[in-house]
């Protein structure tokens, strides 16, 4: 690698890079996300290149390890150019088949293919699958086209044009003004307008100053940051150089996640090969502009993605927040001057650069520019990573992407922002997703977590849940977060332990609205809203609990119990076979009869028994009627009916 | 220094740019209740209960008044209704933590605490203000003594929980807590007391404020003289009273 001197010398190695690459040969990419890795893609990768090599195609085709696609749900997924036909769930035997038939005899195999479960149809094409079909997919677009460990892949596609603009094309000022125009809001959670964080930042008094990228993503199930800095790491790089230049500084640093190995990994081979580059290092692209990033990683807490905790960790001490009153543009890390910015964002910035602000800015909604990729969990047919225009609704983003829900259920209700954020219930499923709308809903973009929930989840169970995990992560610094949150989490246990009183809800609004008021910092701040949007949308539930003693869910253990209906059982015996503990009595033609008191309530019995038969009862807010006595338990063999 | 005026509590005051409300408050002569709040060392806004309100703008929002600095034109009610509900909620949940603690009692009675409601957590003292591990990283430079552990179950505590040499029995913590429960951990100091003569330095040692090498009252302070008279001219505790000169 030879380390480039001018914007021109650039264009000139895109332009050999180009011609060099051959678009007719056959190219295999294989997603080797973490998702897809689970699935164990690196064997399916490793029996495509076994194979290759036994019958000798080392050079007519290509394999290639991209970063992930986002539709984890069917990992591992194999794409294969440059007929870009789409074998999902593809296992290592069928490796052999692939290479013959599809590469060999341009076949495509059927069954490898993936098939929409309400029509049927097969789709050969990623961008003909429902998920892919309605994203719009500008951020997240090139992760399967890159090969995260070669920045080349990254330079084909137009790579670091966004940086030279900015450093030869651009002064600062137009730069701020370009992504002030464009609406970039940040997509950690606040949403606060880039371009005018940038400009205060610039303004700051103080000659050393930092730029930040918050990879600390660690709210339950969202993983959109990991995927960005695992897939397409030259992205977040690009836009932090543009940013730094932007500000004025000269050091960066990457806030990323032990618990991302592979993310971590692809970040310092991104970094050596940038820098051998000459985009990182001293004087880049012959600019005269110096800049180069350091990495840290996080230790493992939740409240370390809070901007000044963040800070504080990087300082070398214990993450914890500090008054935010002074801003961290003009005092944050070491007091400096310092712009922190989600991942997400960071990758936002080339494109408005390359692109335009007019072309961003006619993205999305009023308030919320540009795309949000979203991660998609819980109960819904296609989990993965969703890449919409701001202002996309609820329904077509759990429905038309997502598949709605799974095994026919019924929606419930949609956590958004992560363990902060708050609850919607399906009349409201009609909304559009942008800042403003979900903050009006009571809950929040967060980071663009999306967990979706089916008829069968208990809310208060939920927000028990999260309220747990808020309260093992919360610092214990300020006290409306520290003992808020425990004090929230104890009337919260005891309601769904059965043991809820009167005038519990009204005190659980007091508790909330002040550890939303009074808290320290963000994590405290909204560490209410699962409580408070589960309160505003099902506080029937929370009074079928504490007044009625039971869980209209059927979830709080406390609160069910398992009945076998007399008229319904066939003495099969199977629940029998299973119970755990023994608390079934029962025998051949004789009706099987739980004893509560032994019972732990697994709930085995309820999903062993046939389904032709369920004559195992979920009861909850009444009584469990008494068993039969052992006479009338006796089976009546009936006349069989297929004999006439 | 720029003169900076600003409304609190109905009455228009000036304050000195870089002061916070809290400072500007207490210079007026008006009281906020506080905790984790000295004038020795930086303030955190950990315990909350100096919020007051402000209105900046024509937005309301509550603020600690121990962090946030003075602004021009800024109006602050140092006891409105949400203020007094907000501190009465904190009491509260500070009181499920340490009920008897006498602090915590007197304002709970200031505040209209009635009978508890909340869960008693702990029956402690400590309300994790953190005052005595500032003093001590701020004031003696040691870090002795910090927090361990995170959420509810965070403690201050020496290292591994176990006593070590860096901690040289100053009393400085003691000095500053607000509710007394370093005080209780009297035995902690006793046990170094009874240590070696040579193991150790004294506070004034560490300082330099003195050249002896040994402590001729055996580690005592009762019975240093240089001590008691710091301790009577400054008013103060010693250790405070000289970093802060």
């Amino acid at each position: 690698m030879v380390r480039l001197q001018s914007p021109a010398e650039l264009e000139e190695l895109r332009k050999h890079m180009l011609a060099k690459r051959d678009t007719k040969k056959p190219c295999i990419t294989i997603c080797s996300g973490t998702g897809c890795r689970a699935y164990a893609s690196e064997k399916v990768s490793t029996a495509f290149e076994e194979e290759i090599k036994k019958q000798g195609l080392d050079n007519t085709i290509d394999i290639k390890t991209t970063g992930c696609h986002g539709f984890c749900e069917k990992g591992p997924l194999v794409v294969i150019l440059p007929g870009e036909i789409c074998y999902v769930q593809v296992k290592p035997t069928d490796v052999a088949q692939i290479i013959s038939q599809t590469i060999g005899e341009s076949k495509i195999l059927d069954q490898l293919l993936y098939t929409d479960p309400v029509t049927g149809e097969k789709a050969v094409h990623e961008s003909e699958i429902p998920f892919y079909k309605n994203q719009t997919r500008l951020v997240f677009g090139n992760n399967s086209k890159i090969d995260p460990t070669n920045i080349d892949d990254y330079i084909v596609l137009g790579g670091y044009s966004a940086l030279s603009k900015a450093l030869f094309e651009m002064t600062p000022e137009e730069i701020i003004a370009e992504v002030k125009d464009s609406g970039l809001r940040g997509r950690g959670g606040g949403g606060f307008p880039t371009g005018r964080k940038w400009e205060e930042c610039r303004h700051a008094p103080g000659d050393i100053k930092y730029v930040i990228v918050n990879a600390d993503e660690g709210d339950p199930g969202a993983y959109m940051d990991r995927s960005l800095l695992e897939g397409n790491p030259h992205s977040v790089l690009e836009g932090l150089i543009i940013g730094a230049y932007t500000i004025g500084s000269h050091v960066g640093y990457i806030y990323v996640r032990e618990e991302y190995p592979l993310a971590v990994e692809n970040v310092f081979i991104a970094l050596s090969q940038a820098e051998k580059y000459g985009f990182l290092g001293t004087d880049i692209l012959g600019s005269g502009f110096d800049f180069s990033i350091k990495v840290h990683r996080g230790a493992g807490a939740f409240v370390s993605g809070e901007s000044s905790a963040l800070m504080t960790a990087l300082e070398g001490r214990v993450g914890e927040p500090r008054p935010k009153y002074i801003h961290t543009v003009i005092s944050g890390i070491w007091d400096k001057p310092s712009t922190l910015n989600n991942v997400e964002t960071w990758a936002n910035v080339p494109l408005i650069i390359n692109k335009g602000a007019a072309w961003y800015a006619s993205i999305g909604t009023e308030g919320s520019k540009g795309t949000k990729i979203f991660s998609l969990v819980g109960k819904v047919n296609n989990t993965g990573l969703v890449e919409v225009p701001m202002g996309t609704s609820l329904r077509d983003i759990i429905y038309t992407i997502g598949g709605g829900i799974p095994k026919g259920k019924k929606f419930k209700a949609v956590q958004t922002g992560g363990p902060s954020g708050g609850c919607i219930p399906e009349s409201l499923i009609d909304s559009p997703v942008d800042f403003e709308e979900l903050s009006a809903l009571g809950s929040m973009m967060g980071s663009g977590g999306m967990i979706v929930m089916d008829e069968d989840t208990c809310m208060v169970d939920t927000a028990r849940y999260f309220l747990d995990f808020l309260s093992d992560e919360s610092c214990g610094k300020c006290t409306p977060c520290r003992e808020g949150i425990d004090q929230m989490l104890a009337i919260l246990t005891n309601i769904t332990e059965g043991k809820g009183q009167d005038g519990d809800i009204e005190l659980l609004e007091e508790i909330a609205e002040v550890t939303k008021n009074a808290s320290l910092c963000a994590l405290g701040q909204t560490a209410a809203n699962p409580v408070l949007s589960t309160l505003r949308y099902f506080r029937d539930e929370y009074e079928a609990h504490i007044l009625e003693k039971r869980c209209p869910a059927g979830v709080c253990k406390a609160l069910i119990s398992y009945y076998i209906q007399p008229d319904k059982c066939q003495a099969c015996l199977i629940c029998y076979r299973n119970c755990p503990v023994g608390a079934i009595t029962g025998a051949k033609k004789q009706i099987h009869v739980i004893d509560q008191n032994t019972c732990i309530k697994c709930g085995i019995c309820f999903d062993v028994c046939p389904q032709r038969f369920s004559a195992v009862e979920k009861i909850s807010g009444r009584p469990v009627p008494p068993p039969l006595p052992l006479e009338a338990r006796v089976i009546k063999k009936k006349k069989s009916k297929g004999k006439k | 220094m720029k003169k900076i005026t600003l409304i609190i509590d109905g009455t228009e005051r000036t304050a000195q740019e870089g002061m916070t409300i809290l400072e500007a408050a207490q210079e007026a002569g008006i009281t906020i209740p506080t905790l984790c709040y000295h004038p020795s060392v930086t303030p955190s806004g950990s315990c909350r209960l100096c919020t007051v309100e402000i209105l900046k703008g024509g937005k309301s929002r509550l603020v600690t008044a121990c962090t946030y600095p003075v602004e021009e034109g800024i109006e602050v009610k140092t006891n409105s209704a949400a203020v007094r509900k907000t501190r009465k909620m904190l009491i509260e949940l500070l009181l499920a933590r340490c009920p008897s603690v006498p602090v915590l009692q007197e304002l709970g009675r200031e505040y209209g605490v009635k009978k508890p409601r909340l869960k008693k957590i702990k029956n402690e003292d400590c309300i994790l203000c953190g005052l005595c591990t500032q003093v001590c990283q701020e004031k003696m430079g040691v870090s002795a003594i910090n927090f361990v552990g995170r959420g509810v179950n965070r403690t201050v505590d020496f290292p591994f929980e176990r006593m070590w040499d860096v901690c040289v029995a100053c009393g400085a913590c003691t000095y500053v807590c607000p509710t007394g429960h370093i005080q209780n951990e009297a035995h902690k100091v006793a046990q170094l007391k009874r240590k070696l003569g040579i193991e150790r330095k004294c506070r004034y040692m560490l300082m330099g404020a003195v050249s002896n090498k040994l402590c001729p009252h055996n580690y005592e302070c009762w019975r240093c003289e240089y001590d008691q008279r710091t301790e009577y001219r400054l008013c103060e505790h010693p250790v405070l009273a000289l970093k802060l000169n």
